[in-house]
């Protein structure tokens, strides 16, 4: 009865994505495999806006652009601010129905620079999805700290050496900060699980209000690793319990993912990363991988990962 | 009738710009065990691959050789070689 089994359907060819080969991001870079799978995800109705960073500078050296879809640049902090404009004039010409407006930054652009535009842009309430592209450094200009930059990085502005084991700040709690502007829906989402992550940006872009997406994007020129294990290192930042997917809506939390099963020591995430290679140098070191731990403790106590 | 300002470019037009030089390692697509997952299509930075029925290959004038493909794949069926120039 061969006839009769089910047969899948064959899939349809793979089509082109929106933002096209031809851009100049390195090899194995996370935030331009991140912002393929939103704007995908996101589809052709869509503006752009993208501040100043790695992500404005590898996609559109003049005069070329990778995007598919209508896509501006104006500054490094007011990415959020021109999405705003750009959805308040759609809504006086009567033509937001069926359009999405994303607004897009580095962590630079979003949580040190443009902090303030993003705030405005929340309280207003404008029907806007703020992708936050967080590779937890100024990597266009060289790798510099930013306000998200975790603990203990070796960065070129916080160099670890003999007095010192780089970032002494811990990282900017981002998503809080958002969340607390009592918006629809904000979450955290990472390149590690990209399903989750096309899912989150479909949610997002239904809400009739502001949404933000955190997502962590690793960058193997920032952080010091083969450029294959880019999607591992991003899983491992979740499974390690130091960049938590969390959901909220209205302010409070509404979904997290567990990690029960998968819950591993915070060196299978370091061990991967040069710029972490200090760590592992000497005992003092070692000590300040429990503080490391320490905050992988705290966040899944906090959001109750386990 | 005001000119119009010559600041804006066509979509997708870095097309011209074949990123595939900056490769050393190529990957080669078995087409043995794939299991169309396309895993690779998703997970692929560059946008390269394409492909229908279990046969899938990258465009080699655009794909960086980054081997994340090569690594996610969940039946092993590519591989990352030296490429001979």
């Amino acid at each position: 009865m061969a006839e009769t089994t089910k047969k899948r359907k064959p899939k349809p060819p793979v089509t082109e994505s929106l933002l096209t080969s031809g851009h100049r991001a390195c090899a194995g870079c996370g935030e331009s495999l991140g912002a393929k799978l939103v704007i995908d995800a996101a589809g052709p109705n869509t503006i752009v806006t993208t501040c100043t960073g790695c992500l404005e500078v590898f996609s559109t050296p003049y005069p070329e652009s990778a995007w598919r879809v209508p896509w501006i640049h104006s500054l490094f902090e007011n990415s959020s601010a021109v999405a705003a404009g750009v959805e308040a004039g759609l809504k006086a010409l009567g033509k937001k129905e069926g359009i999405n407006v994303i607004a897009q930054g580095g962590d630079g652009g979003t949580a040190d620079i443009g902090i303030g535009c993003l705030s405005g842009m929340l309280e207003r309430n404008h029907e806007v999805l703020y992708v936050c592209y967080d590779n937890e450094a100024y990597m266009n200009t060289g790798v510099q700290r930013s306000g998200l930059t975790p603990f203990d990085t070796h960065t070129t502005t916080s160099p670890s050496g003999k007095k010192s084991f780089g970032n002494q700040h811990p990282k900017k709690p981002l998503l809080e900060i958002v969340a607390a502007h009592n918006i629809p829906y904000a979450t955290s989402a990472t390149v590690g699980y990209p399903a989750d992550l096309q899912l989150k940006v479909k949610k997002a872009l239904k809400e009739k209000g502001a949404t933000f997406i955190h997502l962590h994007v690793p960058c193997p020129l920032g952080w010091v690793y083969n450029t294959e294990l880019t999607i591992e290192i991003a899983r491992l930042a979740v499974q390690t319990g130091l960049f938590p997917l969390v959901e909220f809506k209205w302010g409070k939390v509404t979904r997290v993912r567990k990690i029960t099963r998968e819950r591993k020591p915070v060196e299978e995430y370091l061990k991967h990363q040069g710029r972490y290679r200090h760590l592992f140098a000497s005992e003092e070191g070692k000590k300040e991988i429990k503080k490391i731990q320490a905050i992988a403790d705290a966040n899944i106590e906090k959001y109750g990962l386990v | 009738m005001s000119k119009p300002i010559l600041i804006t470019v066509g979509p997708g037009t870095s097309k011209v710009n074949k990123t595939g030089a900056w490769r050393t390692l190529m990957p080669v697509f078995k087409h043995d065990k794939c299991n169309d997952c396309r895993i690779c299509v998703t997970v692929c930075p560059d946008a390269c691959i394409f492909g229908q029925n279990n046969v899938y290959n990258a465009n080699l004038d655009y794909c960086k050789g980054c081997g994340i493909c090569a690594h996610e794949c969940p039946v092993d069926d590519i591989e990352m070689v030296l490429e001979a120039k």
